[in-house]
């Protein structure tokens, strides 16, 4: 069987800066896959590569046998693909359930006829897609209001509300930016849990995490960025002794000659 | 003041309003405040029921159908647009000339009139909306006069001079061109509009305007296809532009290029400003205030556009969120909590509709 996801020589140039540069990784169903690597490896280039918000100049990516490299985000969305931002990108003066109802979408089950004379099948949808959101919000164990906007909200909550509403999306790959970015100790221990909740509902989950006890705690897998491309794909045991990664982190001995994992040397300054 | 300084983008604070709801503003989101518009709007010729008073009447009243098109357009979906009125000048000389060309009651051209209008938003939406904040306004600047000009100088548009004998309304042998009941038959059809772009605003659709609006890319990233719900709100604003065309041309039975111009576009959008962008009722405020205070003032002379700017710029800087601004809320109650909590605000209302008479 082939993976869900299959990302094959990935290209992304940006002018001369190829910032993806030949990437190739998988995913598999109920699977979760990190993504890691220095700042500037290409990890979100990869992402919206994958999401369609950035055309590839080269390679192919599939899910679930299905090609879709360089279609429109919406496109690849109504695919079964769903995601979370780097930077928190919510709806910020709709409400918690409207910002929820967003991933909703592509459910339907009205048109502006419905809407317009208030028929039945507009009542039942929009009781659907309300008693939805506070299912997904409950899900992602989101405790505050719910019908104020989330511009009101604090950092950590709004970061749920953005996971309900990429749960609400449905979908069999969930690709998340940086979930655990600026979320304390307890909040982190939430997400781990998350992120496995997510996978025993069958989906991919693939994650960029700076955060390597994260990583190592939650991931199947680790896919190790530097460069636009992987240098090192394995659990995450295999992945910690591998001296491309180690290199890539904490840089090389003192030896001269090229390297080989890119032009120019690793950055030094990243730990 | 700490709670400003926590809130980085104090850019858009003004918009920051979603306390829940005190008892004044529930009065506000009632849902009798539309029966008591239309109430009052009813019983105005009652007081007042002279000539003048119902021609101001009923272009304030077209005035408001307008004002909730472009809402859609600008309030709900975010698209700045700059050249509203040429939907206005669609609907009006769609219904003029084919009216006139074969001898049809005007209501007979409305299929025609929304035929064109969808046609208008298609092909004035169709390239533009690729464009982005600023280049969609100037574009669309430029297709209202685009439209302006064509009219000016089409033989079937009757150039300068434009189309005069636009016949007026009659309803099953009822003849409505009179200033009362033509005024009664504007605020019927204005109310029913003014309903429906309100519904649209609260549907999957206007959902879809609203993610446009506030992240286009995070709409998109939820399999929400951008370019399409910008595309429908256009229409859509078209066609309560097109319809509103139809009902000033019968009202005034001559349009002329002059009735296009971007004032009219400009007037429009201050209403939507004004009152409140994508919050139906205070967009009819807006509306109101735009078309009558002008009125009021008509004893001032030329001062009164003086008056008139200066009142407005006034409102801007105190209120820039307009009279009445959409505010974010809504109950919060999970759905196993609003069983327990029969009494809760919105948990009756289906039923106590029922019973008030």
């Amino acid at each position: 069987m082939s993976p869900l996801l299959e990302v094959n020589e990935l290209q992304i140039a940006f002018g001369g800066v190829k910032a993806v540069n030949g990437l190739s990784f998988s995913a598999d169903a109920g699977e979760i896959v990190s993504v890691i690597g220095p700042n500037g490896a290409g990890k979100t280039s990869a992402f919206n590569c994958i999401t369609g918000f950035y055309k590839p100049v080269s390679g192919t990516v599939t899910l679930d046998g299905a090609d879709i490299t360089g279609k429109r985000p919406a496109v690849i969305a109504a695919t079964g693909v769903t995601r979370t931002f780097q930077n928190l990108r919510l709806f910020p003066d709709l409400t918690v359930l409207d910002n929820v109802r967003g991933g909703m979408h592509l459910y339907g089950g009205q048109n502006f006829v419905d809407a317009l004379f208030h028929t039945p099948r507009y009542r039942r949808s929009e009781r659907a897609y309300t008693d939805e959101a506070h299912r997904w919000l409950d899900f992602v164990g989101y405790k505050g209001g719910r019908g104020i906007p989330v511009r009101n909200l604090a950092y950590g909550q709004q970061r749920q509300v953005e996971m309900a509403r990429a749960m609400a999306r449905k979908a069999k790959l969930v690709l998340l930016d940086e979930p655990g970015a600026g979320l304390n100790h307890s909040e982190k221990r939430d997400l781990l849990e998350l992120c496995r909740k997510i996978r025993d509902l069958g989906a991919a989950v693939v994650l960029i995490e700076h955060d390597m006890g994260v990583v190592m705690e939650v991931s199947e897998r680790v896919v190790v960025m530097n460069f636009g491309r992987e240098i090192a794909d394995g659990t995450p045991d295999e992945v910690k002794r591998n001296p491309a990664v180690i290199e890539a982190y904490l840089g090389k001995e003192d030896e001269p000659g090229p390297d080989e994992a890119g032009p120019g040397g690793p950055e030094r300054g990243e730990s | 003041m700490s709670e400003n300084s926590e809130n980085v983008d104090a850019s858009r604070a003004p918009r920051r309003i979603g306390k829940p709801a005190s008892r004044v503003s529930r009065l506000f989101e009632s849902r009798q405040l539309g029966w008591a518009a239309f109430a009052i709007a009813v019983l105005f010729p009652f007081v007042l029921a002279s000539n003048y008073a119902m021609s101001i009447g009923t272009t304030a009243v077209i005035f408001i159908l307008l004002a909730s098109g472009l809402n859609i357009v600008v309030g709900y979906c975010g698209l700045l647009d700059l050249g509203y009125i040429a939907f206005m000048a669609v609907g009006a000389y769609t219904s003029g000339i084919i009216s006139k060309a074969w001898e049809l009651p005007i209501l007979f051209t409305i299929p025609a009139v929304l035929l064109m209008c969808i046609l208008a938003g298609l092909v004035i939406g169709g390239p533009t909306l690729r464009l982005r904040s600023d280049y969609l306004a100037i574009v669309t600047l430029g297709f209202g006069e685009i439209i302006r000009l064509t009219a000016n100088n089409l033989a079937i548009t009757g150039g300068p001079s434009g189309i005069y004998g636009i016949p007026g309304v009659s309803l099953f042998g009822l003849d409505l061109s009179g200033p009362v009941p033509y005024y009664y038959f504007c605020v019927v059809v204005v109310a029913l509009m003014v309903l429906g772009s309100a519904r649209l605003g609260k549907s999957r659709l206007g959902r879809a305007w609203r993610f446009v609006r506030e992240d286009e890319d995070a709409a998109e990233a939820m399999g929400i296809h951008t370019y399409k719900v910008k595309l429908a709100a256009y229409i859509f604003g078209a066609i309560w532009g097109g319809i509103g065309g139809v009902l000033f041309a019968s009202h005034l039975s001559a349009i002329s290029p002059q009735s296009f111009v971007f004032l009219q576009s400009a007037l429009v959008l201050m209403a939507v400003v004004l009152g409140g962008m994508g919050n139906t009722r205070g967009v009819v405020v807006g509306a109101v205030v735009i078309s009558l205070l002008p009125e009021f003032l008509r004893d001032m002379g030329n001062l009164r556009y003086v008056i008139f700017g200066v009142v407005l710029v006034a409102v801007m800087v105190l209120r820039p969120q307009g009279f009445w601004p959409s505010r974010a809320y809504e109950p919060d109650l999970p759905p196993a909590v609003k069983d327990d909590a029969g009494g809760g605000p919105d948990a009756p209302v289906t039923t106590a509709k029922g019973g008030t008479p």
